[in-house]
This record gives structure tokens, sequence and C-alpha cells, in this order.
């Protein structure tokens, strides 16, 4: 390197904590939300929907709503399925409706709506409709849809005798059945993780414009992933692909959310095309928390084949999920369950299997991926509560225990008994950052000490490696579409560049962080750098922003493509330089001749010349794409620990200390990191303690407005203290990074229920569902029972 | 979330806003901070004809004490007034106790206690602080004004006892006759969710350290606030001794009328009321921590 090399902290480049570019303009109220979309001659929709469960549709009566001033359309059911849009393709491979034709399914199902000049108008008219329902009997929960007698849910579809959506399973069910006749202990735990939901503030909505004169669909959409949804669109309105446009624009909050297609889309598009008029529609917090994408509502059985000395022979896991009325999920479509067997992949463990259930209730759909890598949040939850059971029921300290299974820094890449295969880590090492920043043992003294005094103190570990960034194209694909991502870079003739990828920021920064791999791999600083994403008329295809999948995938892509202008500016720098290219070295910003180092050419030197001097038989211009395939998952590593005390008398627990040690390899935004890390935690801890959907007896969804659907503020949410000393650069990746943003919210929520749990220590409580509220506490404390949250609600 | 139409006057005095009522029609609301109405409408809740909103009229934004003690708050004074205020703080520990816990501060920047008296949402906080003071709403219409007892301006879940035509301008809070003590507990899973369950206890105490009138008011265990009228009565003329005290609460636990539902058993509301109650009475006897003024939070 020579004296005249860029100091990359300085050019905003890799590991600069950078501040978030797009924040500039959030903070002054200048984003641009699909809310803030206005179009000429724009009108208003509005969703009517079902009051009940599960009911068949006797009759519609529109004429009322018809004949409301300022209305312009009333569609309903019947009306879409004229059109062949009644039903629309789910991500599953399954059939939701989109407007109900014979049956509502879920309280808030669509039924109809109304576009009118203005959305009071078209309220109003929702109003006026008159539904004639025929109540049926209403399923909740797994047990209920398995009934016998029970009534069928999906009778529209041919050949669906029953509730079962699909049963499916993975692992070596034989040598599991030989390891569990082998052990000396074996512990089991039962369990639910609540439905839950993801919930940004911002909500679903569309502003759909089709133009007749140039027959091209424009539509704004909260999406985070625009391109799928392109397909989607020509796939489901039989429209040409080149002739559909999808804005995803400025996004508050997706967290898995915003992933799946909703009937409320389709509904605008269609009215768009009815009407020649842009339609707007925009989901209220009430229709977004009763109907769009939940997550979990997972049932455990679970079961751990241990040997006295602590080592785990085997594990077993049966799961019931319960994915409402219409299998939605937005996962991997070979994986059924999602990557539910991404469990115990941080642990050595010789046989596994798993079998995994899935049922249809009158409940809404989803089972999306809320912040994390399809199923893995539930995956890692069952994981580090059978593993805290398994250590209790051996007599074993909680530490010791997880660091004889560890998978052992020098054992990688590890098979999982699951057959992933996990790249990298060093798993004792963060464990003893935590321990350490805990304080481990002089808290189990206090616990002990406490505990004489009636205090009830205790302290949860959640260890954690998990899957992210999918995928690679033999094992991950949506519908067929392989999960690549793609990033194409367009650097001006000044050195300035645009850069756009298949991804679609939702609050993770890629304006900031993608400029900032742009100025690691070309020197050009991130300043100048300008990132776009969410148009698909101009970004290259990718399959969007979830699960992780950004830095892994698109990030990767990022690298790529610079690496590829890189290559090109080279034979550029070896043109104006007048030598062979082999005579060329290159330090950050530039080329220099390597047997004279004070010759050289920037790369903005460089870029000038691929429009002013380039070589003779060279194509002009400074621009490229790259598409990238990761090889593998990346594999980061977590240790979440938690201390708490709980009030014995009313059941109510405060979180004394919060520990994250966090390994997720090389940090391209360190600050940006730390704010995902914070973010997860608080959405684990919400988990935990007060967020849930539940139903009543008769399908009611408790949960369905931020009165009841709980979402922590400063107030409650605890500190957290953050660790990165342990740094395992993913092997694979072009940066050495690996996917973080998910880590907290998926290993966070073991830690807080641990620790409650260890707090309750010898009352024979062995389990209390999530969120631990302070009336379940005060429940188990007092009857010395296990307290199951699986609905429906106990009601008076 | 789009309300009904309805019709928006502001009036600019007292008489006015009650003639617009009394011309107005059947469904009309004050709208004063709106921190609930307003909601209620857009969730189309409530759809009301008329809104009336006061905010424009003068002489309702105040919170003093007379000569003898008595008490009045206005009926635009904010929640966030009480909270900061060095009167309460200085002489009514129940409602300084209680005026920090109201909501959050956005709500309580706009919400006004009288308008939380008027909602009579059971889980509202004020009613149970007010019932427990013995104090009353002073309400005008065209036939003057009237005092009425805020133990019967309740009338029953969202309902009040006021007539179509008349305003609540103002909560009255009778002077104490010893030394006031007491304060507001309350188990909420999150700050500004609606109350599990809340407990206001106001007592007077002589220099003798016996109760001469204590009250106990009952949030979010009942169709409507509760007034714990035996348990409170139980206290009379007695000092504060744990036994005292475990009578009273066990009383104010039986007064409870709670139902199970997502926000615990009724079984585990009937011990929070108990738990409460003994909590604010204890930290109220000789050698006590002083006003109980901490909300329980859910973790």
């Amino acid at each position: 390197m020579t004296s005249k090399a860029l100091d990359e902290i300085k050019i905003g480049g890799l590991g600069s904590s950078r501040k978030r570019v797009e924040d500039d303009r959030f903070i002054r109220g200048k984003g641009n939300y699909l809310d803030d979309v206005t179009l000429p001659g724009m009108l208003h929709m509005e969703i009517l929907r079902s009051p009940l469960p599960h009911a068949r549709i006797k009759s519609i009566d529109t004429s009322k709503a018809w004949e409301i001033p300022g209305v312009h359309l009333v569609m309903t059911g019947e009306m879409m399925a004229t059109r062949n849009l009644a039903w629309m393709p789910t991500l599953s491979y399954d059939t939701q409706a989109v407007l109900a034709t014979d049956k509502v399914r879920f309280q808030g199902q669509e039924v109809a709506c109304v576009i009118a000049d203005d959305p009071y108008i078209a309220k109003d008219a929702c109003e006026a409709i008159e539904v004639d329902y025929e109540p049926l009997p209403v399923i909740i929960n797994p047990e209920q849809a398995q009934a016998d007698g029970a009534p069928i849910i999906r009778d529209d579809k041919d050949g669906q005798a029953s509730n079962v959506i699909y049963d499916w399973e993975v692992g070596d069910q034989a040598a599991t059945g030989r390891a569990f006749a082998q052990a000396d202990v074996v512990s089991k735990l039962e369990l639910h993780y609540p439905r839950s939901h993801p919930s940004p503030i911002e909500c679903c909505g569309s502003v759909a414009d089709f133009n007749r004169a140039t027959s091209k669909l424009t539509v704004y959409m909260t999406t985070q992933a625009p391109h799928i949804i392109r397909a989607a669109v020509a796939m489901v309105a039989e429209l040409p692909e080149h002739l559909i446009r999808i804005v995803s624009p400025d996004i508050g909050g997706g967290f898995g959310n915003k992933v799946p297609v909703y009937p409320g889309y389709v509904m605008s598009i269609l009215a768009s095309i009815l009407l020649e008029r842009p339609v707007k529609w925009i989901e209220d917090k009430t229709g977004n928390l009763i109907s769009t994408g939940f997550a979990r509502d997972v049932y455990l059985k679970g079961e751990m084949a241990l040997r006295r000395d602590g080592k785990i022979l085997a594990v077993r896991m049966h799961t019931d999920a319960d994915h409402g009325a219409f299998f939605s999920d937005a996962q991997p479509s070979k994986f059924k369950i999602g990557l539910m067997h991404s469990a115990f992949a941080a642990y050595d463990i010789p046989a596994a299997h798993l079998t995994a259930r899935g049922v249809y209730t009158n409940k809404a759909p989803g089972g999306v991926a809320y912040r994390c890598s399809f199923r893995v949040t539930e995956a890692m939850f069952f994981q580090e509560r059978m593993i805290q059971e398994a250590a209790n029921d051996l007599g074993m300290d909680q530490a010791a225990f997880r660091r004889i299974n560890f998978v052992a820094d020098h054992d990688f890449p590890h098979r999982t008994p699951f057959g992933f295969l996990t790249d990298s880590g060093q798993y004792a090492k963060c464990l003893d950052v935590g321990l350490k920043a805990i304080d481990y043992d002089k808290f189990r003294e206090e616990q002990k000490e406490a505990r004489k005094r009636g205090r009830l103190l205790g302290l949860g570990i959640s260890t954690m490696t998990e899957p992210l960034g999918a995928g690679n194209s033999r094992e991950y694909d949506i519908l067929g579409i392989k999960m690549f991502d793609s990033a194409d870079l367009k650097v001006h003739m000044t050195g300035k560049a645009l850069l756009r990828t298949g991804a679609k920021s939702q609050g993770q920064g890629h304006e900031t962080t993608w400029a900032q791999i742009v100025a690691h791999e070309l020197g050009i600083p991130a300043a100048d750098v300008t990132v776009e994403e969410g148009d698909t008329d101009t970004a290259p295809f990718g399959m969007g922003t979830y699960a992780s999948r950004s830095t892994p995938v698109a990030g990767a892509a990022v690298a790529m493509v610079s690496r590829k202008i890189r290559a090109k500016a080279r034979k550029l720098a070896a043109h104006l330089l007048e030598v062979s290219e082999e005579d060329i070295e290159w330090e950050l910003g530039r080329f220099y001749v390597r047997s004279a180092p004070g010759r050289g050419v920037t790369i903005q030197e460089c870029a000038m010349a691929a429009y002013s001097n380039m070589p003779d038989g060279m194509e002009p211009g400074l621009e490229n794409t790259a598409y990238y395939d990761p090889p593998n998952l990346t594999w980061p590593f977590a240790v979440y620990i938690a201390t708490v005390e709980v009030d014995p008398v009313t059941g109510v627990w405060d979180v004394l200390k919060m520990v994250a040690v966090d390994d997720c390899g090389v940090r391209i935004n360190p600050m940006i990191v730390e704010g995902q890390i914070m973010g997860g935690l608080t959405e684990a801890y919400a988990m935990a303690s007060m967020q849930f959907i539940t139903f009543d007896a008769d399908g009611n969804c408790v949960g369905s407005n931020y009165m009841d659907y709980l979402l922590p503020s400063a107030w409650e949410t605890p500190g957290f203290e953050l660790h990165s000393e342990v740094v395992t650069p993913c092997p694979h990746h072009p940066l050495g990074a690996k996917g973080i943003g998910e880590c907290a919210a998926v290993g966070g929520p073991a830690a807080f229920v641990n620790a409650v749990m260890d707090a309750l220590g010898g009352t024979g409580v062995r389990n209390i569902d999530m969120p631990l509220l302070p009336d379940r506490v005060w429940e188990a404390l007092t009857n010395r029972h296990d307290v199951s949250g699986a609905p429906p609600i106990r009601q008076d | 979330m789009y309300p009904s139409r309805f019709r928006y006057e502001a009036p600019r005095s007292l008489d006015e806003a009650i003639g617009t009522l009394r011309d107005g029609g059947d469904y009309a609301k004050i709208l004063a901070g709106g921190q609930s109405l307003v909601p209620m409408m857009k969730l189309r809740f409530a759809s009301p004809e008329l809104i009336v909103d006061i905010n424009n009229v003068p002489g309702l934004d105040y919170h003093r004490a007379d000569a003898d003690g008595t008490l009045r708050v206005g009926a635009l004074t904010r929640h966030a007034d009480l909270e900061w205020s060095p009167l309460l703080k200085a002489s009514q520990p129940t409602m300084a106790a209680a005026a920090p816990m109201i909501a959050d501060p956005l709500v309580r920047n706009r919400g006004t206690l009288v308008g939380s008296l008027c909602h009579a949402d059971p889980q509202g906080d004020w009613a149970a602080v007010m019932i427990s003071l013995g104090a009353s709403v002073v309400a005008q219409g065209p036939r003057g004004r009237r005092a009425i007892p805020v133990a019967d301006f309740v009338t029953g879940p969202f309902e009040n006892a006021l007539e179509h035509d008349e305003i609540a301008v103002e909560a009255v809070v009778p002077p104490a006759q010893g030394t006031r003590a007491g304060g507001y507990l309350k188990l909420e899973r999150r700050v500004g969710d609606f109350a599990t369950c809340g407990v206001a206890v106001a007592l007077e105490i002589s220099a003798a350290g016996e109760v001469i009138r204590a009250g106990i008011g009952l949030t979010g265990v009942g169709g409507a606030t509760i007034n714990a009228t035996q348990a409170a009565a139980a206290l009379s003329g007695k000092a504060l001794t744990p036994e005292a005290i475990e009578a009273a609460a066990e009383l104010t636990a039986q007064a409870a009328q709670p139902r199970t539902d997502h926000r615990g058993s009724a079984e585990y509301k009937r011990h929070m009321v108990r738990t409460f109650a003994a909590r604010i009475l204890g930290a109220a006897a000789p050698g006590g921590t002083g006003p109980a003024t901490t909300t329980e939070r859910a973790a």
C-alpha cells in the first residue's frame, strides 16, 4: 500500500459507523411512503370484512352502497369470480380467497370493497352493504381441527377431506429411535409459541394505476419483494409482465408482513383496470392485525435423549402448526414448516427426527417469517427451552451443559442432524464473553442468597446459530423462482455512481450500507454512491428483503458487481498508465505501477477514461450487473443472557440485566448492526412479556388493535448490553459477513423465558407459555402447575 | 379509520355551548381532550351527529384550592397540568399518585380529568380516585348549576348522569378533616394499556393516627367504577395496624367484581386488588414509605 491509498473509514467503507443517509429525509418528514403517493383522478378503496370467523354467505346486497353519492364501484366475490379473480394462488401452492364467495373462513376476511371519491364515503358505503351469514362451527386450534366430526374449513378444495394441510418429516427416524433406547434420561417438553404479528407501524396498501392508452399497469405497493409481486400479478391477473411496473416506495417497516400478496392489492388493481383511474387502498391498523400475515402459532412436543454425563444423544420433535384458513406461508417451497429443522444446529447431536403437521383453522392466514428466516424463531425457541429443561433434568449447570454439546471450533463445516451445513463459529468463546458480562458465578451466589429471603431471581441463557441468507438455488426457491439476488452498478464519468439491487430496504439501511460496500471495493466514497431499490422497471431482478438475506445475498452481489467494475477499471488504468495489466497493483481508490508506486490513476480517472479515452476495441462505459447465488446460508452465532426478578406476590417480573453477544462475522456498518440487535431484542422482549394474538372460543380475534396487541414502549423495554468482541468471518461470503437482522428477535425470547422459569426453579413448574403475563406467572406460582397459553382465551 | 359524518361547533362561551347542545339534536358529544372520544369515533364505536368543541371556551382551564381546602378542577385542565402540579403534590396524595399513571404522556397532554369522568370507562383511573375522595362533578345547563357526587355521576359503563344539554364544568374535591394520605396503584400490561385493575385509597388521618375518613375506589374490576364502601367504613376510627389493613384489604377484594379475560383471571384480579389495597395502606401506616405511586407493570 502506498501513502496515496484512501483511508477506508474516512470514505465510509467497510467498518465505518456512517450515519444512515435515509434518516435525513425520514426525520424531516420528507420520506415518500405509500400514503404520500397521490395521482390525478385518484379514487379510494375501503374493504368490508367479515365479523364472523366461519359462516356461509347466503346473500350480499350492495344496492344501498351503490346509491351513495361518490361511490364508483362496489365489488363482491361473485363479481371477482366473473374475472376469475375470486381466488388467487398463495406463495405456498395453496389458494386464498380475494373476496369471499361461498364462505367466510376467518374473522376479518375480505367480503366486499367499495371504491369512492374519498375514503369516508367508501367507509360509509361499506357499512351500507348487507350480508346475510349462516354461522358455522368454529375451529381455533389444531386439536379442534383434527377432532372427529370437525367441519371441513376448505370445502372449496377438491379432495380435501380433513383440515390437515400436510404431514412432513425430516431427519433419521431409525437412528433417533436407537439413540432414545440407549438414553439414561429422556427430557420432555410441550409448549405453544403464540400467534404473533409483525405489526409494522405503516400498514399495507397500494395505489394501482392502469393506463388504458399504454396498457401499462403501475402499482405503488408496500412490498418487501417487488419482483416476486410483479411475477405474481402477471400470473394472477394474466397481464403481460413487461407492462407491469411495481414500485415499492419508502416502507414504514415490514418484518415479514409485507412479503405476501394480499387481497387488497388485487382488488385495487382490478378496480383500476375497470375504472381506468388510479385507486388507492390504505389498510387500517385493525385490517392489518386481523387479516394480514401473522407469525408463529406452533405447538411443540419435544423429547431429548440424554446421557448421564450431559451428552445429547438425539432429539425428537413434533410440531403442529396452525396456518389459519389458507396456507399462505411465505417460505422456500420445499420446506412445509420452513426451516424448523435448523433447530439444534449449534449442538453436536448424532441423530434427530422432526415430524410436522399443518392444519387449517378459522383464523387469518399467514405464517410469515416475522423478523426471522421461515420458522427459525420457533425452532430456536423450542431448542433453547428444551436445552434448559434438559439441563435441569440432569441436574447440570446451564452453561456447562451447553458447552459440552456445542459444535467445536475445529469442526466446521459441520453437518447438522437435520442435514444443514453450518459454516463457521466460535461458540464457546461467545458464551464465555456472555457469562463474564453477566458475572455468572456472582449472580448464582446472589440468587441463592435472595432465595433465602423469599426473593425470586432468575437467569436465562439462549445460545443459537441460525441459517440466514436464503439461499442457494439448489434448495431454495419460492414458486420455482430461485432465491438469488442482484446488483447493478453504473459508475458515471465523474466517478460518482448509481447502485440498484433486487433487495428492498424497509428500515435496514441499504442506502447507507450498500454504498459502503462499493466504497470498500472501489474506493469511491460512500457519499458519492446513490442507492435505489424497489422499482421493477429499473432495479435488476431480485427476491427482495426478508429473512436477513440482504447482506448475505444482495450485499454479496454488490461486492461482486463492484469487482467486475474494478476488473474493467484495471484495463483502463493499464491503458492510461501505458503499462501491461499485469504490472498494475490496486489499493483503495487507486491503481498504480508496481515498479513505480508513485505513478497511478484513481478510480475516478478510470471512470472518466471509460467514457472519453478507452483503448481501441473496448466497449465504452463503466456499468455492470451481478447475480449472486450464494453457495450456502450464512450461520451467525449469538448468546443472549437475561437476569430477572419475579415478584412472588404479583407475578410481575423485571429484567435486571440483558447481555447480547453476537458473532455475525464482518460488520459492514457496526452502528446499523447494533441498531438491528437493539430492535430485535425489543421484539424478543415483547414476545416474552406481552405480545400475542389470541382468540376466544367463538373465534373472535383478541389482538386486532393496539389496545389489545401490545408493543412495548421505551418505558417497559429494558436496557441491553451489546458485545461484538467475537468475529468469525463467513468463509463463503465475499466480505465475510453474515446475516444479523433477526438474530436477536429469534434467540432473545428464550433468554427471557428461561430466566423467569429459572426464577421459579423448585416449584415444579416446567413451562409457562409466552407471553409471560403476570397473571400467568402468578397462576404457576400459586397452583404449582404449568400454564398453557393456547387458544381459546379464558373468559367469563 | 374514518369516522362517520358529523357536525362540528366550536362555541366561544359556556352559554353558547349550552345553547348549541340544547338545539343540537339527540346525539351530541362534548370535545375537551378527545383522547377517548376521537378514537371511538374513528373506530365507529361512537358516531355522534354533533361535536361541541369547548376548547375555545374561556375560564375552564384551572385547578385551585379554596380557602377551606376545597379543590376545584376545571373542565379544560389537562392530565399533564395535574401531573406537574405543586398544589396536588403538597395536598392531594391520591390524585398526585394517579396523575402520572394516566395513559401515556401524549394522552396526558391533551386529555382532561373532567372528560375522563364523563367518559365513565370502568377502566378509567380518575373515577376511582375521585370516588375515593368523595368528589363531585358540577354540571351546568339551561336550568343552572348542580353538583353530582362522582359515585352517582357514573351511572354505568360509558354512562353518566348529565342531561343532554348539560356540560360538566368542574370537579370538586371537598376539604380534608385531617391529614391526607393514600395512593393509587394499578396493574397494566404496558404504559397506556387499559388497567388490568387499579386501587385508589384516600385517607384523612387525625393527629392521633386514627382514620377520620377513608374512601376506596376500584378501577377495571366491574361493570362500572366500584366504590368499596364497606372496606372504607371498616377503617373509620381505626389506626392503620396490620390487622386493620388486612381486614380492609380483604373487604376491598370482596367488593371487586372482576371478570376473567385476556388481562387475567377473576381470581388473579381479586388477588391484585387485595395486594394493592394492603400495599397502599401499609405505605400510609406509621413507618410506611408514604404515598404509593408506583405503577406495577408487566415486567
